[in-house]
């Protein structure tokens, strides 16, 4: 069906464009600017700021017919209004003409930037913005160079607001467009900032303690057209010219934001280079120009004084730091003399590089290698995962999204984002969770589920599907929603699964799509919400997690290369497996507890300080370019694994990341069509973002880098293994509640941790319960508690939460308790010493 | 006049009881509407009769009505706001003939098919709302209100609001943003209140006179009602007499009277021996007008003001003697529009705030005379551009001021 269009003349310009486009888009398309500070693309307008005033000329019609009044010559005979209007509010009309620029138009212009001069500071040379600023760029073009206002008979407001611990607001500056708080409210659903009072006096506040709680809470500085709003970490940092750009992929999570990192040398670091601040790239299939505050803050990890410099090895029970020579011959010997008896484990954090050279190392030296990642699936998505060409924006009206044991707005909050926008366009959401998340309120149907639960509720939800009218009650009426959607998207994730469980849901899932006929196309098919950002690319290139638990797998490992992988941080038990392995290697960031356990250890690159490429968990491969020179003698991941192979006779080529990754093509199916030149194709995008349009769409970076390419699922014939799982009764006993290891997004990882700033909002040392577990179990709000599993013992905080499912205590990982699967375990309030 | 449409208690005494009010034929007109007539019927009536909206604006009321978007469920607000300086009418109507107002808000909710009216008073009047919500109790108590009324299928609720004190929630999306719980900022339009309003229902806002007017049109006829007023501005019209006057007060008048009997026949003419000099048509938002025999001899109807450069608006008149200076007039003015300025769009936020500035340094005595011409020209720079009226009024009455009593002002300057 033809999209009805309407024909107008904008500055003399013919413009067709859809009907329903607001005139300031209608001028933008084709390349007419209107100044814009209110105006968003991505919020609904308001008309507040005034700025996009235009003159506007409709055909006059005649009063009786409605037909177009004619001159002389024929032509229509167009009518200007009185007053100028906002271009931005008014949709366009056919046979308009709008005069953007003319004397009366700009005259407008420039009486609205006059008065919002007068109330402003003009303090751009202190100010973070400058440099970057809507205001600085429109004043330029329509301030009059002369002030007439009196400089005494400002405002002077409060400069340094903190509206939390990440953002700052200077009063004086903000010009009460209403971007951040039409963002908070409308993008994000947080609206936990707002006007206050009236007037001159209108003031943005927040409501929430601690302020400014959201996980978005750092878009709202890009999209401010001032510098009102700044992060505490980039305020009076530098001058955003000062700042070197270069593309890159955030490592936090599977949804891939694409990031632009702004790096500058750092006078009080000695000079060394370092991220003065992360910012959205534009990507509109993947992060739109949005990314959550982990994505943007969390990368002080990158110059922490921590970070592991040099090759470690241990002499005399003493770490001390070698030469990487001395290291790579240890490494090296060591585990070619294991042969068949070497086991490597590398974490989804790695690149696909990483992981190719580590698994061909391994493999060549007749070893074993292992993704680090617990949860299961991987290969299931390869089947049915989401087709090319998904963008989870077109969802909408007529389809349907199923969100299972994942709690998107902790584990992946771009996701928990788009999800939610697309239930706003009429999406409808199903949920299979045990618990409440932050996508009930959205949801249309919720599908009640124990811990474990999720993959035999999905397995019923897809018999209910293939024979319709089966079923009962919310599974029925869910099972006929997704059935008639034209597009189905289905999310899942590992909460309260083991790893066979989540690996069984996984299938479960796939069979879900299959029967109701969604997948093979675009905006079809299966997102696992994994744990790391790159476990999609891991499971690609072969690499599956250990068969049993990853105890007994190293039980009598002679040698154990362990890669962007922490397990002795998850569960502080498996020391004693490579306690008792004749010799273990770790290369990683930091000195983890695994590490602490190792005989080597050598030092990594962070993803800024290297090249590669990773897999998101939509199967799009996505590239990261260098921006960080290396942290002291810090290699990447890929060349370390190379070089060790050089050395012990493994040899592939890895001259450098482009040659591994067309040995990757080369090898691996689907990813045969892919090369850095098409990993790095781009087109323009709309909205258009920074360049000359810095007011128009903010200062979050528009892609001249790479949109990434979307995989094909892959069609096989011998389908995944299946994996014998049910759902055992994990009714706890007196005393008892089952622990379930649940996802938050500031966490206590190792790359967290280090942004200071963070420190107030990370998760703390805590297990959630319900009220009525507490009262049976004795625990009160905020008193410590014991937990007994597995013979160890853990004092931990109590948190009553309504939320949490009775019988269960919600335990986040990271935390320093172990967490890699729900367990049953003892749990008592720590009573007073009782005097004897 | 002898008789009265809206101030009927001058006529009847004791009328603010329910029992005289009923006695005096109260509420037979609600009966017999929900029983006997459309919805249609009564918009037809109320658009026959030439009713127009007495807040200010001065639009058709029927027709208001027949805008209203087909979905349900819709309501009604009633902008018991009042807060034009000046204007002190729908707080005498509410006080002293109240159940004439609550019965033109009920046949108005039934005539919009609307189940709950709001009425949303400025805070200030919380002693009246207290005595609103007695008199809509005992509405409910007599079956007036409520469940089911009369027999019929018709359920109506009534409900007060008290704002805080805003002079912007007296424009009617602001209101409703009011009403909803929010800042009260006005809204964009379109889309209009009556097809997207509260809540995002179709919603009628109507002021409190406006209403008031409705139970006679409606028992008496259209025909009654055009007998007074002029043939586009029928009916009566309270007028809020104010300042320099002998006898300041409400007037009852058709439209159309001139506002030189309104001041001297009914006001009593200006006291103390001084001479009128100016005139403020309606409150602080309509351009200052001289006092010359053009303008005295206009009618005060909604089309004859603008003829001579201002507006009718709430017809709360305000009589300026010759012993004020009218750049001091300006200056509160501005003062006042400054306050009240809801901040939301950047020429009246800014402007208003600018003005002060410049009028306080004229009313000190510090301005230069480039200063007159710097505030015209701010003034005038306001005009055209704002979200709301409000910056237009605050705007308005600055370039009226200046052009029309430029003396007063150059005096000002001049005496530096």
């Amino acid at each position: 069906m033809a999209e009805k269009t309407v024909t107008l003349t904008i500055q003399g310009m013919e413009v067709t464009v859809p009907a329903g486009t607001l005139l300031v888009d209608a001028a933008k398309q084709v390349g007419i600017y209107i100044p814009v500070f209110c105006y968003h693309p991505k919020l609904e307008p308001v008309g507040m700021c005034r700025m996009c005033l235009v003159e506007i000329g409709r055909p006059k019609k005649d009063r009786q017919s409605g037909e177009v009044m004619t001159d002389e010559s024929g032509e229509p005979i167009i009518e200007f209004g009185p007053k100028l209007e906002t271009s931005c509010t008014t949709p366009v009309g056919e046979g308009w003409v709008v005069r953007t620029s003319s004397e009366k138009a700009l005259q407008g212009q420039k009486q609205i930037v006059e008065y919002l001069l007068t109330s402003h500071p003009l303090d751009c040379p202190v100010c973070d913005k400058g440099g970057e600023c809507p205001l600085q760029e429109l004043t330029m073009d329509f301030g009059s160079g002369k002030s007439r206002f009196l400089y005494d008979e400002k405002m002077l407001l409060a400069k340094h607001v903190p509206l939390g611990d990440l953002i700052f607001l200077d009063r004086e500056r903000c010009i009460q467009c209403a971007r951040c708080t039409r963002f908070q409210e409308e993008i994000v659903d947080d609206p936990v900032i707002g006007f206050e009072q009236r007037g001159r006096s209108l003031q943005i506040v927040t409501y929430s303690d601690p302020g400014f709680n959201s996980y978005f809470s750092g878009n709202t500085t890009d999209i401010c057209p001032v510098g009102a709003l700044t992060t505490a970490d980039f305020r009076f940092e530098a001058r955003p010219w000062e700042l070197r750009q270069a593309a890159s992929i955030c490592p936090h999570c599977p949804v891939g934001c694409n990031l632009m990192v702004n790096t500058r040398r750092q006078p009080d670091q000695e000079g060394r280079v370092t991220i003065q601040r992360i910012m959205p790239r534009h990507n509109e299939a993947v992060n739109e120009i949005w990314i959550c505050d982990k994505g943007r803050f969390a990368h002080h990890f990158t110059s922490s004084p921590r970070r592991l410099k040099s090759p470690k090895i241990r002499r005399d029970k003493e770490w001390v730091d070698c030469t990487w020579e001395e290291a790579l011959e240890t490494v090296a010997r060591a585990v070619k003399k294991a042969g068949d008896g070497l086991i490597g484990v590398a974490g989804g954090r790695a690149s696909n590089e990483d992981l190719f050279a580590f698994k061909k190392l391994v493999e060549g030296l007749g070893g074993e290698a292992l993704l680090g990642d617990s949860m299961g699936g991987g290969d299931w998505v390869q089947e049915v995962g989401v087709g090319p060409g998904t963008n989870l924006r077109d969802l909408g009206q007529g389809d349907a999204i199923l969100v299972v044991a994942s709690d998107l707005h902790e584990e992946a909050p771009v996701w928990w984002l788009r999800v939610k926008q697309a239930c706003d366009r009429g999406a409808d959401l199903v949920l299979v969770n045990p618990r409440e998340t932050r996508l009930d309120k959205f949801a249309g149907i919720r599908i009640s589920c124990e811990y474990g639960e999720a993959p035999s509720i999905v397995s019923s939800l897809s018999e209910a599907l293939a024979s319709p009218g089966s079923g009962s009650g919310n599974l029925k009426s869910a099972a006929k929603k997704l059935a008639a959607a034209e597009h189905l998207v289905v999310f899942y994730g590992q909460e309260g699964l083991p790893p066979a469980g989540s690996q069984a849901l996984a299938e479960a899932c796939a069979t879900l799509l299959v029967n109701s006929g969604h997948v093979q196309s675009p905006n079809n098919g299966l997102i696992p919400v994994w744990p790391h950002n790159n476990t999609q690319g891991a499971w690609d290139i072969g690499l599956r997690p250990a068969g049993k638990d990853l105890a007994s797998t190293l039980d009598g490992a002679r040698a154990i290369y362990l890669m962007a992988s922490d397990p002795v941080g998850d569960d502080p038990k498996l020391a004693e497996q490579l306690k008792a392995a004749p010799f273990v290697v770790v290369q990683d960031l930091f000195m983890t507890e695994t590490a602490r356990e190792a005989d080597v250890v050598l030092p990594a690159q962070a993803f800024a300080e290297r090249e590669g490429t990773y897999t998101t968990g939509e199967r799009r491969v996505q590239r990261s370019y260098m921006s960080l020179p290396a942290m002291g003698d810090a290699r990447p991941d890929w060349l370390i694994v190379s070089q060790i192979g050089r050395q012990a006779g493994v040899s592939f080529d890895a001259g450098s990341v482009v040659s591994l990754f067309a040995e990757i093509a080369a090898s691996i199916l689907t990813y045969g069509e892919l090369t850095y030149q098409s990993l790095a194709e781009f087109k323009s995008e709309w909205p258009p973002v920074r360049g000359d349009d810095l007011y128009f769409g903010g200062t979050s970076f528009a892609n001249h880098q790479g949109l990434g390419v979307q995989l094909d699922p892959i069609q096989r014939v011998d389908k995944p293994p299946k994996v014998a799982w049910s759902h055992a009764d994990t009714a706890p006993a007196d005393q008892e509640l089952l622990l379930v290891p649940v996802d938050r997004l500031l966490d206590r990882g190792t790359t967290v941790v280090p942004s200071d700033m963070l420190a107030s909002r990370l998760q703390t040392r805590h297990i959630e319960v319900s009220p009525k577990d507490a009262s049976r179990l004795g625990l009160q709000d905020g008193a410590e508690a014991v937990i007994e599993m597995n013979g160890s013992v853990h004092k931990i905080e109590v948190v009553i939460r309504d939320s949490v499912p009775e019988g269960s205590a919600l335990l986040p990982r990271s935390i320093g308790v172990p967490a890699v699967e729900p367990k049953l375990a003892k749990i008592q309030p720590v009573r007073e010493k009782q005097t004897e | 006049m002898a008789e009265h449409i809206v101030l009927r208690h001058r006529d009847i005494p004791d009328i603010d009881q329910l029992e005289v009010y009923l006695k005096h034929g109260g509420f037979e007109t609600f009966t017999d509407v929900v029983k006997n007539k459309s919805p249609q019927e009564i918009i037809d009536v109320v658009k026959a009769s030439g009713l127009r909206g007495r807040g200010g604006a001065g639009f058709p009321t029927g027709l208001k009505w027949s805008f209203l978007g087909k979905a349900k469920p819709r309501y009604v607000a009633v902008n018991a706001d009042e807060s034009e300086p000046g204007t002190f009418k729908d707080r005498e109507i509410m006080e002293r003939n109240p159940f004439q107002f609550l019965e033109g808000v009920a046949i108005c909710c039934y005539a919009a098919e609307a189940n709950h009216a709001y009425i949303y008073m400025r805070g200030e009047f919380w002693d009246n709302a207290t005595r609103i919500e007695e008199h809509i109790q005992q509405l409910y108590d007599r079956g007036f209100l409520g469940k089911g009324l009369f027999g019929s299928d018709v359920d109506l609720d009534f409900h007060v609001h008290l704002g805080a004190g805003a002079y912007i929630c007296g424009e009617e999306s602001a209101l409703l943003e009011s009403l909803e719980g929010k800042l009260g900022m006005p809204r964009l339009r379109p889309p209009f209140p009556t097809v997207n309003g509260l809540f995002s229902a179709p919603t009628v806002i109507n002021n409190v006179e406006t209403l008031t007017n409705v139970p006679l049109i409606v028992a008496q006829g259209s025909d009654w009602y055009r007998s007074f007023g002029t043939e586009k501005s029928p009916g009566t019209k309270v007028f809020c007499l104010s300042g320099n006057i002998a006898r300041p007060g409400n007037y009852e008048l058709p439209l159309g009277t001139p506002f030189r009997e309104l001041i001297f026949e009914h006001g009593g003419g200006i006291p103390d021996g001084k001479q009128l000099k100016a005139i403020l048509p309606a409150g602080a938002s309509a351009p200052i007008l001289m006092a010359t025999d053009e303008v005295l001899d206009t009618k005060m109807d909604y089309e004859s003001v603008p003829n001579v450069g201002s507006q009718l608006g709430s017809a709360s008149v305000i009589i300026i003697d010759d012993s004020v200076d009218i750049s001091w007039v300006e200056y509160k003015i501005s003062n006042f529009f400054k306050h009240e300025s809801c901040g939301k769009c950047t020429p009246c936020r800014e402007g208003t705030y600018w003005m002060l500035q410049i009028l306080e340094r004229i009313h000190e005595g510090t301005a230069t005379p480039d200063d007159i011409d710097l505030l015209d020209s701010v003034a005038q720079g306001v005009q055209g551009k704002c979200l709301c009226a409000l910056g237009e009024f605050a705007s308005g009455a600055v370039v009226a001021g200046v052009e029309r009593f430029r003396s007063d002002f150059d005096l000002k300057v001049a005496s530096r």
